[in-house]
């Protein structure tokens, strides 16, 4: 059996105690919600934080306020299985609960959070293996080593995000809450992420994230599209998210495209948008704008499926995304 | 067969080992704990091919609670599954041939630090050339990954030639050639290895191991351990699947053996689920070419089928896994003249074995898919063809098989008939699609894997004064219910509930050899020892209540707990009080029984792959629905008929048919045992999430029809079940996309990727391009049956 490694664990039950405990411990700490993405990478000597900080005994970041109406504040340590079931996600922002439930299991989803969703770490089948297997590659730069073995030459980690959720809720124009003892700051989803699989994250350590912010439903329509080998327990090896504003008439308003999994951070298909933005969800603006939004996607070997594949599906699976949206 | 309704057999009762599975009161090998016991781990090389150089455990062992170190040096006599392939060592000597391969050992007072331990024991290698696939391994000769085999790195060669082909393709009026590959696969049994070994005082050895082949590992042990065999025991706990992944010898089986004789402490090992991946065993990769002359009614005239296997590091089950891939194409459609020339290399990577169907679910493969082109070709509907021309019952094939019953006919009428084949067949809207399939499987290998004259099983019988039944019998249960199958047979001979009966299996100190459960046989073989046994205590029983009776013995009826006159049901007694007639008529009562397969006719060299009491059939028709834009193939439903003979319990009968579906989509569709050529020879997804295998939302749905065609041969007439059922999954499927949208996909998995690419290729096939050129001896040249000098 893999084993997890000895760490002090502290339950806080306030965000000001673990914001306190996470400055005083500097780096050796680390936050922890459901742990169903930090234990199985510390069983395989990813991190090894000798301090964890968990965050579900406070009862202030679990639960849903709100209504469709004015839009929702998600608790960070809302668990999966609470939000895809939760009535005004269900009926204000559909495609947000659709996108939680194809996460992983049933089980996983009933110990897993949607702040660790968001912070899930990149992933990258060179990556997620245990130590002896990444001893015999001889590490890689994401951990223990020097060189990115699906792209040597690369200067960066090409890991992936492999979040359901960041791809809709940046999207959506949701937002993050971030907390710690130096202060509390508010950013979009969107730019909670860089691209680079090893420092993926745009959040200090100490930081905690204590809440997600959505817009009030109505007034835009959205959709999410998963490509997965299996029916369950599947990271996407490919995520669309489409989120449109359309006119009375029909014309779009605005629109949104996150393609996630195919690099180290979501990525906004701008030019899919600019086509789409104006014109009448026909076949031949779909056609275009999945076109466009497909060329952004540059998968690399380190996930399921081959990577010509993969980058085809781009293409249909954006035409699918948006076919959702059509009336 | 006698028509006399059963009571128990034949009834879908519930699993003896049922309430202990359900309760997680099952003692598996993992939940075993002594007092005393540490823990070790295994050091498994980092890299595919090298020689040692150096093995330094001095760190691991200056580690507070580290107990015990051990290398090759303490073990070096060699082991394997095979007498011909002696060619394992519990650590490596001197030599690694796969990531994964084992070179030390440390034990420790916990499984951490034993862990921590076996991470600093430094190994110095002189990294040599690997190879990592088939092509490889004919391409370099040098280095050989082992010293013995045919040449360069090629293991085996197989050539056999029945009858006279060339006559026999003179004779066609038209030949096809496809060639098809059937990537490797793993049994993912959600049970890893475990094993503990315990010393006794008296210097004796005890070892429970998740074991299908207690029997085997019991002769490993003495071998390797020099130690006599009464002095080791080996107890196979409840095994939490197999596959055919837990029947050879491990290395951790006697790695643990050793040390606990070393310390004098018992040994736990359990294995983690990426080693696991590395012990392997599992579906060989083979490229196959398949040649068929036929008349333009289908019929066969000549088959010539090729076939090199990719082994792996070492022999395991290998030349029998060679022999499979050409030994049961003849069961099913008559072939007249049949050539096979079969060829296993070894490769670099871990070694494969006997996966359920053992060698024969990628010929069948290739063959059901080329007998389908070559239906499309004549213009012919695939399932008359086959039905056309079935091998009849109670014949002898062209190498010499003998056939019992055959129910195939049946089985393709069933699954004809429930699909609506004929309304579908060619007539589904593009995208969908219907394909069929047939297949067989032995029941059990008419030949034990080392040379001798014994039974193959043997069963105890203990009756107790107090109505008591104790079953001895070294099978063991892997989850397919044999403890179930033996405790329902001795229950209706000896007219008992089948709950009251207590079992022993798997104990080499306290049962009678059993060589396991693999090759399908332990329904058959342990079925018609335990009838054997219990007919023999019955007859006991009923010759002192006769005589107590004054009546011939023949009118003494045993059912529902009593015994009684037939002829005059209220005189009885309760079964105890029979045992208590009996045991005071001749003492106390024990019986045996055994069991050794009938010989069968083939003579030549390799005679010994393929014969078996007695052939299951089974016939699936699978219908797809195939997304043209990605690929994607959704297997609707698969309608699956199969000929047991007999289902002694029909429940479980069908609970591993569905299984073998399952295990077959999975195959079929996804699953590969794939590794990092380029990044020293890593398996590439050594993990349950990253190696696909279906979830139950992947499940498909299944109809399943049980044919009964008994066989003399089989106890109660029952033939196999575990693995039959699984052979014609993936061929239906590949036939199945091809009626769906017109692309051939010579190749397993079938991939959405793979169909892309047919789809857009012009000759709308994906496959291997050719078979590779390969200089084959003379074939043994065996008359056909029938017309030896
Ligand atoms: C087999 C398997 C399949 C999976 N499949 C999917 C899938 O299909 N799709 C998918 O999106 N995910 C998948 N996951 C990943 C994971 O289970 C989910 O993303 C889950 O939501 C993670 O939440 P958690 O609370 O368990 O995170 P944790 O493991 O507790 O944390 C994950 C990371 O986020 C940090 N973190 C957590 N909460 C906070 C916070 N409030 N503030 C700051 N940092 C925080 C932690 O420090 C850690 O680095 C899968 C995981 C497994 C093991």
């Amino acid at each position: 059996m893999m084993r997890l490694p000895k760490f002090v664990y502290h339950a806080p039950t306030s965000v000001d105690e673990a914001g306190r405990i996470l400055a005083g411990e500097g780096t050796a700490a680390r936050v922890v919600a459901g742990g169903t993405d930090l234990y199985p990478n510390m069983k395989r000597g990813h991190q090894l934080p000798p301090v964890l900080v968990s965050l579900r005994r406070i009862p202030k970041i679990t639960g849903i306020s709100g209504t469709p109406e004015t839009g929702l504040r998600i608790g960070a340590c809302t668990s999966l299985t609470q939000l895809g079931s939760h009535p005004a996600v269900k009926s204000g922002y559909a495609a947000l609960a659709s996108a939680v439930l194809s996460i992983s299991t049933p089980i996983l989803r009933n110990m897993g959070t949607i702040g660790g969703n968001l912070c899930l770490d990149t992933r990258c089948n060179y990556y997620n293996q245990n130590y002896e297997w990444r001893r015999a590659i001889h590490f890689c730069m994401k951990c223990d080593g020097s060189i990115c073995w699906v792209a040597p030459s690369s200067k960066t980690c090409l890991a992936i995000n492999s979040s359901d959720t960041a791809p809709l809720l940046a999207a959506l124009g949701g937002r993050a809450r971030l907390i710690s003892t130096r202060g509390e700051r508010e950013l979009a989803i969107k730019d909670l992420y860089n691209l680079d699989g090893i420092d993926y994250l745009n959040k200090r350590p100490d930081e905690i994230l204590t809440e997600i912010l959505l817009p009030p439903a109505g007034g835009w329509i959205a959709s999410y599209r998963k490509l997965r080998r299996r029916g369950s327990f599947d990271f996407p090896v490919l995520g669309v998210a489409a989120v449109l504003w359309k006119e009375p008439d029909g014309r779009i308003r605005d629109a949104k495209i996150y393609l996630n999994a195919v690099a180290s951070a979501p990525l906004e298909a701008k030019e899919a948008e600019t086509c789409l933005v104006g014109r009448k969800l026909d076949t031949e603006t779909i056609r275009e704008a999945a076109r466009l939004a497909a060329e952004m996607a540059k998968p690399v070997d380190n996930a399921d499926f081959g990577i010509a594949w993969r980058k085809r599906m781009a293409r249909v699976f954006t035409e699918r995304a948006l076919n959702d949206l059509k009336e | 067969m006698s028509q006399k309704p059963y009571r128990i057999v034949g009834h879908s009762l519930a699993k003896v080992d049922g309430p202990a599975k359900c309760t997680g009161q099952t003692k598996f090998a993992d939940d075993l704990f002594l007092p005393g016991m540490v823990h070790a781990k295994l050091h498994r090389a980092p890299l595919p091919h090298a020689r040692i150089v150096r093995v330094d455990t001095s760190e691991a062992e200056k580690m507070p609670g580290v107990v015990a170190v051990l290398t090759g040096k303490e073990l070096p006599i060699p082991f394997g599954i095979l007498p011909v392939s002696q060619d394992e060592h519990a650590l490596c000597l001197d030599r690694i041939r796969f990531v994964g391969d084992p070179v030390a050992a440390v034990a420790a007072l916990e499984e951490d630090i034993a862990f921590a331990a076996m991470n600093r024991i430094r190994v110095e290698y002189e990294p040599l050339k690997a190879v990592m696939s088939i092509q490889a391994a004919l391409d370099n000769p040098e280095p050989r990954i082992h010293d013995y085999g045919e040449e360069g790195n090629i293991h085996k060669k197989v050539a056999l030639e029945f009858g006279d082909v060339r006559h026999g393709f003179a004779g066609a009026d038209e030949i096809f050639v496809d060639t098809f590959y059937y990537e490797g696969s793993t049994h993912l049994a959600l049970e890893q290895h475990a094993v503990v070994a315990a010393p006794e005082p008296d210097g004796r050895l005890t070892v429970w191991s998740s074991t299908q082949t207690p029997h085997y590992v019991h002769r490993a042990l003495a071998k390797v351990l020099e130690l006599p065999p009464a002095y080791i025991r080996v107890i196979a706990t409840p095994v939490g699947g197999g596959f055919g992944g837990k029947s050879d010898p491990f290395q951790h089986e006697i790695v643990a053996a050793k040390l606990a004789l070393k310390i004098g402490r018992p040994v736990k090992i359990c294995l983690t689920r990426e080693e696991v991946f590395y012990c392997h065993r599992g579906r060989h990769p083979v490229l196959m070419s398949v040649k068929t002359g036929v008349k333009k009614d289908g019929s066969i005239t000549a088959m010539h089928f090729r076939s090199v296997l990719d082994g792996g590091g070492y022999g395991s089950y290998g030349v029998a896994s060679t022999y499979y891939t050409g030994a049961l194409q003849t069961v099913t459609y008559r072939i007249p003249h049949y050539k096979f020339d079969g060829v296993r290399v070894f490769t670099n990577k871990p070694p494969c074995g006997p996966k359920r169907g053992h060698g024969t679910p990628q010929p069948r493969f290739a063959l059901e898919v080329h007998l389908d082109k070559i239906a499309g070709h004549l213009g012919l509907d695939p399932a008359e063809m086959r039905r056309s021309q079935l091998v009849p019952p109670n014949s002898i094939t062209a190498n010499h098989l003998r056939i019992g019953s055959m129910g195939l006919g049946t089985c393709i009428d069933k699954v004809v008939g429930g699909s609506g084949w004929k309304k579908k067949f060619r007539r589904l809207p593009r995208g969908r699609g219907v394909g069929i399939a047939c297949s067989s499987y032995i029941s059990g290998a008419g030949l034990p894997i080392y040379w001798n004259r014994m039974p193959h099983t043997g069963v105890q019988i203990k009756l107790d004064r107090g109505g008591g039944i104790c079953v001895f019998c070294g099978q063991i249960d892997i989850g397919q219910g044999s403890d179930s199958v033996l405790a329902q047979m001795v229950a209706e001979i000896l007219g008992v509930d089948p709950l009251t009966i207590r079992l022993v299996t798997g104990d080499t100190d306290l049962t009678p050899v059993d060589l396991g459960s693999y090759s399908s046989r332990v329904t058959l073989m342990m079925g018609n020892a335990a009838i054997q046994a219990a007919e023999r205590a019955r007859d006991l029983v009923a010759r002192a209540v006769a005589k107590q009776w004054k009546l011939s013995p023949s009118r003494i009826v045993f059912a529902a707990g009593r015994v009684f006159d037939t002829e005059n049901p209220d005189q009885g007694m309760s079964f105890a009080e029979s045992v208590q007639a009996a045991e005071a008529e001749f003492g106390t009562i024990g019986t045996v029984g055994s069991y050794t397969p009938p010989p069968s006719p083939g003579k030549y060299r390799g005679a010994g792959v393929g014969p078996s009491p007695a052939y299951s059939y089974s016939a699936a028709i699978a219908q797809v629905e195939v997304d043209p834009d990605t690929g994607w193939t959704q297997v609707e439903r698969i309608w699956i008929a199969h000929d047991c003979g007999k289902c002694i319990n029909p429940m479980l009968v069908t609970g591993q048919v569905e299984g073998s579906v399952y295990m077959g989509l999975g195959e079929a569709l996804m699953e590969e045992q794939v590794f990092r050529a380029n990044r020293n020879g890593v398996h590439k997804i050594p993990s349950m999430l990253d190696y696909k295998s279906p979830t139950t939302e992947d499940m498909c749905e299944v109809t399943t029809y049980l044919i009964e065609d008994p066989d003399p041969n089989g106890p109660f007439g029952a033939k196999e079940a575990g693995q039959g059922p699984l052979l014609p999954i993936a061929p239906a499927i590949a036939n199945a996309v091809f009626d769906a949208v017109g692309v051939r996909i010579d190749e397993i998995p079938i991939t959405p990727e793979k169909i892309l690419r047919a789809l857009r290729s012009p000759d709308r096939r994906c496959g291997p391009a050719s078979y590779p050129r390969i200089p084959m001896p003379e074939p043994i040249r065996v008359p056909l049956p029938g017309t030896e000098a």
